[in-house]
């Protein structure tokens, strides 16, 4: 049980990972690996004001470099024209950096005994519930006004979007920064809730967020954005708690994790190419066997 | 109203491909004007339409707009006044977002709705401009686009290259795509736009039928420059047939054959 309400907080709180990848992967059709460093920004960042007293402070400062970070990544992509995962890859790289100055040089940090904003809440469960469930909420209705409508549209179809006198560049920009405020905002949240912050805890943590947002959408089905939005939150919890139970019955060892999102990950994304190539397959052969059929019918 | 002054692009400046797609191309048109553009492949028709929009840099020469001097401005900034529709109906609108979504995007900063994309008032407005197309749209404002065939969508992005009223149209072969009936009813639909908001078109085609019976003036175009340009009287009197001969006469290419005009 103690396990089962763990992996659900877990679920949750790495559930706003999973809406910060759903933005730019799914709504601005952009694999973005600032992710990566952004995540550790948010630990870092939250982790320092935390063990300076100041928890709630710690996670808005969290989101607001993580928009930062993601912002850069834009202009990168943007205005200095370098190809969108190269652009990621130098912000998540140079964030390495950033992100161990924050902890004053040290790989790691610990906030043992600090006021979070878990132990001020009381229940664990519930200010993860909380928090997962309004951040959800608050980022699918902003999805639905007008601004939220051109990125959407710029994720679709740039060219059109550009033709409708909207600056792309400037979408693209702000579309990175809420993606990258959210998984920051993930980072100060584990950091709280863990207790500590490392440096090295950011690696794969875009194919996590992109396993969850997959899990999600093909166990609860794809219906618009703002559901979209809930699924990979759900598709989060989903994830933790079978990786618990994996865990807990010796079925992997514990540092198999990633591994397994690699596997989850590239299994949901080659799917419905592999199923139509199947598919094809299929009724290649039905033909000819229906021609082998028809040519002995003739003889 | 639209002054276009010596305008020159060239295409691969400095290499062995260089290329002058036009080369010194003026044109003025009044408000109101509805001008068909005729010419062969490579005639820089296209061409002429990007330098307009903003897609392609010019070399030299100047754009105006109701007076305003458009060159150097960027595309989306241009894309205030002036609305694109392209040959392809899948460029112009967004598939996954539903036809109200389209409309309220192209609609955008014209609207006066408030920050959320779809409210009341808005879908009111498009309901009626939906319904004016006559193809039963309005009874399915929640299907995204992707979902209509081409003609529909090349009608929904007709809506939206024309919804804010912009003070030009640029028409790029917009029914070439579709089949007979469809670019019928599509044409149908952009005269009537155009004349209830008075808005000055230009229109590339192939059809030199449709080029001579739509609009009240006809340019043809050969290597970046405009060698006839017909309205009032002598177009009304101008055949097909005319037409190609005085292309024969004036084009520096040896035609081979006159369908060289019409693909």
């Amino acid at each position: 049980m103690t396990l089962l309400i763990g992996s659900i907080e877990l679920g949750l709180i790495y559930g706003i990972l999973a809406l910060g990848v759903y933005v730019t992967f799914r709504i601005l059709n952009i694999p973005d690996l600032t992710v990566e460093g952004s995540f550790v920004l948010g630990m870092a960042t939250t982790a320092v004001l935390t063990a300076g007293g100041n928890p709630i402070l710690g996670l808005a400062a969290a989101v607001c470099v993580g928009a930062l970070a993601g912002t850069i990544t834009g202009l990168l992509q943007t205005k200095l024209m370098i190809n969108h995962i190269l652009s990621g890859i130098i912000v998540m790289t140079g964030l390495y950096t950033v992100n161990l100055s924050i902890m004053g040089g040290k790989a790691n940090m610990s906030i043992l005994g600090n006021d979070t904003i878990f132990t001020m809440a009381g229940s664990k469960t519930l200010v993860a519930l909380v928090l997962a469930i309004s951040t959800a909420a608050t980022v699918g209705t902003f999805f639905r006004t007008r601004v939220g409508l051109t990125i959407r549209g710029t994720g679709d179809n740039e060219e059109m979007v550009r033709a409708a006198s909207i600056d792309a560049d400037r979408t693209k920009c702000l579309a990175l920064a809420i993606g990258n405020g959210l998984v920051a905002l993930s980072g100060g949240l584990i950091a709280q809730y863990q207790l500590f912050s490392d440096v090295g805890s950011g690696a794969g943590i875009v194919v996590i967020g992109l396993a969850s947002v997959i899990i999600g959408e093909v166990l609860l089905g794809r219906r618009g954005v703002a559901y979209g939005l809930f699924t990979a939150v759900g598709g989060s919890i989903i994830y933790r708690v079978i990786i618990a139970f994996a865990l807990k019955v010796d079925l992997f060892p514990s540092y198999s994790l990633k591994l397994i999102s690699a596997i989850v990950v590239m299994i949901a994304l080659s799917g419905p190419y592999v199923k139509k190539v199947l598919r094809e397959k299929k009724s290649v052969r039905k033909r000819r066997s229906m021609v082998k059929h028809i040519k002995g019918y003739v003889r | 109203m639209l002054k276009l002054e010596n305008l020159q692009v060239t295409f691969e400046k400095g290499t062995v491909g260089e290329k002058k797609a036009l080369r010194g191309l003026n044109l003025h048109m009044k408000e109101g004007d509805f001008v068909t553009i005729v010419g062969s492949n490579g005639a820089g028709k296209s061409t002429l339409f990007n330098a307009i929009g903003g897609r392609c840099r010019l070399d030299e020469g100047a754009i105006y707009l109701d007076g305003v001097n458009l060159t150097g401005l960027p595309e989306h900034t241009r894309a205030r006044d002036i609305g694109v529709l392209k040959q392809d109906p899948l460029k112009g609108t967004a598939p996954t977002l539903t036809i109200e979504e389209n409309l309220a995007l192209a609609y955008g900063r014209k609207s006066k709705g408030g920050i959320f994309a779809t409210n009341r008032r808005d879908l009111e407005y498009y309901r009626e401009l939906l319904s004016s197309l006559d193809l039963g749209l309005e009874d399915r404002m929640k299907t995204p686009v992707g979902k209509l065939s081409g003609g529909q969508r090349q009608a929904v992005t007709l809506l939206m290259c024309t919804i804010s009223s912009p003070k030009l149209l640029l028409l790029d072969e917009h029914t070439a795509a579709l089949d007979p009936h469809n670019a019928r009813k599509i044409i149908g639909i952009t005269e009537k736009i155009v004349k209830e908001k008075n808005i000055t078109t230009l229109m590339i085609t192939h059809d030199l039928d449709m080029a001579l019976s739509v609009g009240n003036r006809t340019i043809m175009m050969d290597e970046g420059r405009v060698i006839l340009d017909i309205s009032g009287e002598e177009r009304d009197n101008m055949t097909i047939e005319a037409l190609l001969e005085s292309y024969r006469v004036k084009s520096s290419k040896r035609l081979i054959d006159d369908r060289m005009l019409l693909s």
